[in-house]
């Protein structure tokens, strides 16, 4: 069991917890991600590893499945079966130049992780975080005071620049000279900001997300199609080349379930919680 | 002892082999001939003392007869019931010349059964030595090295990526044919003698290579858990898993109880097994018990199918379609799996396996509509952690150099199972790690 020490509604259905796992927490780096499994009947979802200081870990979710929301539920001082990590390799860090870190809505999460270790590599950090509103932004504070220059988007307006964050990277791209992108949110967002720096051959990183079982490459769930060829995301990722990944595809995976999904949904919402009979 | 009738354990996990009664099994321990020179045992990766422990059970001594079995292998309920006893033990016994050789695999099973039944004796253990081993991996190669290992007076630590500890015992091997709780009540066993299990721990990941180096003598058990796929035309497609896939999620995260349990599985109707080994069988026969109609489709003849004689009659009578001497060529489908294409294949000149090669007729094609398509076509050693270690030396297929003793090219990293010979058997593995494990104590008193 590992114990809940901390856990926010940090935005509109986005929730912060910091799971005491010091496993994950002494190897863990930016860009890598962790398995977890709330109790005897949950499932294996992985999650980015959002931060790490001392034995804990941070991770960020927003509540859409069963899972999440039943994860959002524990309260402070309560546990989750399992969590195993960290997994995947690690972003690529080194003195690339000038990067730029773009985060869409809860997948900000990992961005202050990556834009520290950068900085730490003697890169010019500049920061996009998108949000659809202003309520749904998270980490702007974390990430002003890491990055150089930080730009905030939001899809309504409510706060920042109105529109998306692949608008701030395409006249970023065209002012100045960038030497790696780092893009991550969700697939849809993954693929048409990762247009943004395409024509100009930057160097662009993308943190795929597919379903996964194990995350130890033992069933390939997760395999992707980056660059014509099968990888798995858990263990050959889970960045990849943005301008090699078959986004269409990866979007194809994720909706595999969808039915049973909500099936699992509504039986949380009739029931709201995990006991036994609500299953 | 027999079969549970197929048409009832189709709905069901539970065990399909009953197992021998107390009075077939003294009647068929009393059929041996008690060798001077018993071939059997030495058909046996484990060397159990065969003749001993089935004269045992002859006599009605059934807890002798485990704790006999017990000093060769520590996991005789799961070896009584896995293990291909037929090409090993059982195809030496000199019974079988004439009629039936001795049911060895069923002796071994019954004897463990019933120490298990009515209470289990702990095993005896050395004082202390003060060195540590790691253990990598909780399958049957891991799970017999810490065993060893501990017996031995050593500290061991037996690290786990999984949730639950056990290898394929736990997450590849259907309870049909491995029930749970007789893995469970194995591996208490050997974790009574004080070794230590950490799960969800991944080496590599979690434990660095430089941390996993302060212990005294490291032993790999890493297994083959990286699934092949065919490069087909379209493997992507929803409703394609690799066997490893779909028997984890039944096995490990109960998916056929889905909503019950929360990991989702395809709701499948027609499902098409490719290969036809004992993780083929396994997966089709799982497809079965969750109401599909199954076809299994193998490239060569069913005389070459690789998979247990008992495990492909029990398919059959299960009724799983076996289509034979045909590969598929192409999956189907939009977004979601609709049916497999695939060629028929000819048997050519024997190959390096000694099977014949079999080549595809051009244009002798055919479909099969299915929703869900599972590739049973062969696993890898695990990378991850392998290519981790600098130095160590590995075979084409990123398999672990070892010699027969287990050792491989670095001093203090000791190797067995399908991480060295590819995918292999449960018991092959155990033999692999009890020498492994001898190594690793000769070199830990040796130091």
């Amino acid at each position: 069991m590992y114990t809940i020490e901390k856990s926010n509604e940090i935005a509109d259905k986005i929730f912060e917890i910091w799971v005491d796992a010091p496993h994950v927490a002494r190897n863990a780096q930016a860009g890598q991600f962790v398995i977890i499994r709330i109790d005897e009947t949950g499932e294996r979802i992985p999650l980015t590893i959002s931060r790490a200081r001392g034995d804990l870990v941070r991770i960020v979710f927003m509540a859409v499945g069963k899972t999440t929301h039943a994860l959002a539920a524990i309260k402070p001082g309560g546990n989750i079966a399992d969590i195993v990590g960290p997994l995947g390799h690690p972003s690529e860090v080194k003195s690339w130049g000038t990067c730029v870190i773009v985060g869409g809505g809860a997948g900000i999460s990992s961005t202050p992780c990556i834009a520290e270790a950068l900085k730490k590599a003697g890169n010019k950090v500049i920061g996009i975080i998108g949000a659809r509103n202003a309520g749904m932004l998270i980490f702007e504070d974390e990430m002003r005071e890491i990055c150089d220059e930080l730009h905030v988007t939001t899809d309504d307006g409510s706060k920042g620049r109105h529109g998306f964050a692949a608008d701030v990277l395409k006249e970023t791209v065209a002012d100045q000279k960038i030497d790696a992108v780092w893009i991550i949110g969700p697939a849809i967002m993954m693929k048409i900001t990762s247009m943004a720096t395409r024509d100009k051959g930057i160097k662009t990183f993308v943190s795929l997300n597919p379903i996964m079982v194990d995350g130890t490459g033992m069933c390939g769930s997760c395999r992707c199609q980056v660059a014509g060829k099968t990888v798995f995301a858990c263990v050959d990722g889970p960045e990849f080349d943005a301008h090699e990944v078959d986004f269409d595809l990866l979007m194809q995976r994720q909706r595999y379930y969808m039915e049973q999904e909500k099936e699992a949904i509504a039986l949380w919402n009739q029931h709201g919680c995990s006991c036994a009979e609500g299953k | 002892m027999g079969d549970r009738p197929a048409e009832v354990r189709i709905h069901d996990f539970l065990e399909v082999d009953t197992g021998f009664s107390p009075e077939e099994a003294i009647a068929e321990a009393n059929r041996c001939l008690q060798c001077k020179k018993p071939a059997c045992v030495d058909g046996c990766p484990v060397n159990i003392n065969i003749p001993v422990f089935i004269a045992e059970i002859a006599e009605g001594n059934f807890a002798n007869a485990a704790v006999s079995i017990k000093t060769q292998n520590m996991l005789p309920a799961i070896c009584g019931r896995v293990c291909p006893q037929e090409t090993q033990c059982e195809i030496l016994c000199i019974l079988g010349n004439k009629d039936k050789p001795i049911r060895i695999g069923q002796l071994e099973r019954f004897a463990a059964d019933e120490e298990r039944r009515t209470g289990i004796k702990p095993q005896d253990k050395k004082p202390s030595t003060g060195k540590r081993v790691a253990v990598i991996g909780s399958g049957p190669a891991g799970i017999t090295a810490a065993g060893e290992l501990a017996r031995e007076g050593h500290s061991v630590v037996m690290y786990e990526s999984l949730h639950l500890p056990g290898g394929v015992l736990t997450y590849g091997i259907p309870a049909f044919r491995l029930p749970k709780d007789v893995v469970n009540a194995e591996l208490d066993q050997v974790l009574k003698l004080g070794v230590e299990v950490k799960l969800n721990h991944f080496v590599g990941k979690s434990v660095s290579l430089s941390e996993l180096l302060t212990y005294d003598a490291v032993m790999l058990g890493t297994g083959a858990g990286l699934p092949y796929f065919m490069n087909i035309p379209g493997e992507h497609l929803n409703g394609v898993y690799s066997a490893n896939e779909f028997l984890t999620r039944v096995n490990l995260m109960h998916a056929d109880q889905f909503p019950r349990f929360d990991t989702p599985i395809a709701k499948a109707s027609r499902v098409v097994v490719v290969g036809g080994g004992n993780v083929a069988m396994d997966a089709a026969r799982t497809a079965r018990r969750m109401g599909a109609k199954v076809t299994l489709v193998y490239r060569r003849r069913s005389e070459d199918l690789p998979a247990r004689l008992a495990e492909i009659h029990h398919a059959e009578e299960e009724g799983i379609e076996f289509i034979t001497c045909a590969n598929p060529t192409r999956i189907l489908g939009e977004q979601v799996v609709t049916g497999v294409e695939c060629v028929r294949m000819q048997m050519c000149e024997l190959d390096a396996s000694g099977r014949p090669a079999a080549k595809p007729i051009d244009g002798d094609t055919f479909t099969l509509d299915c929703d869900v398509v599972i590739q049973a076509i062969g696993q890898g050693p695990n990378p991850v952690l392998v290519r981790e270690i600098e130095g160590i030396e590995r075979g084409r297929a990123g398999n672990v150099i070892a010699d027969g003793d287990g050792k491989t090219s670095h001093p203090k990293i000791f190797a067995a199972g399908d991480v060295t010979t590819g995918a292999a058997t449960v018991i092959l593995a155990m033999g692999g790690a009890k020498k492994a494990a001898q190594s690793i104590c000769s070199y830990l008193t040796s130091k």
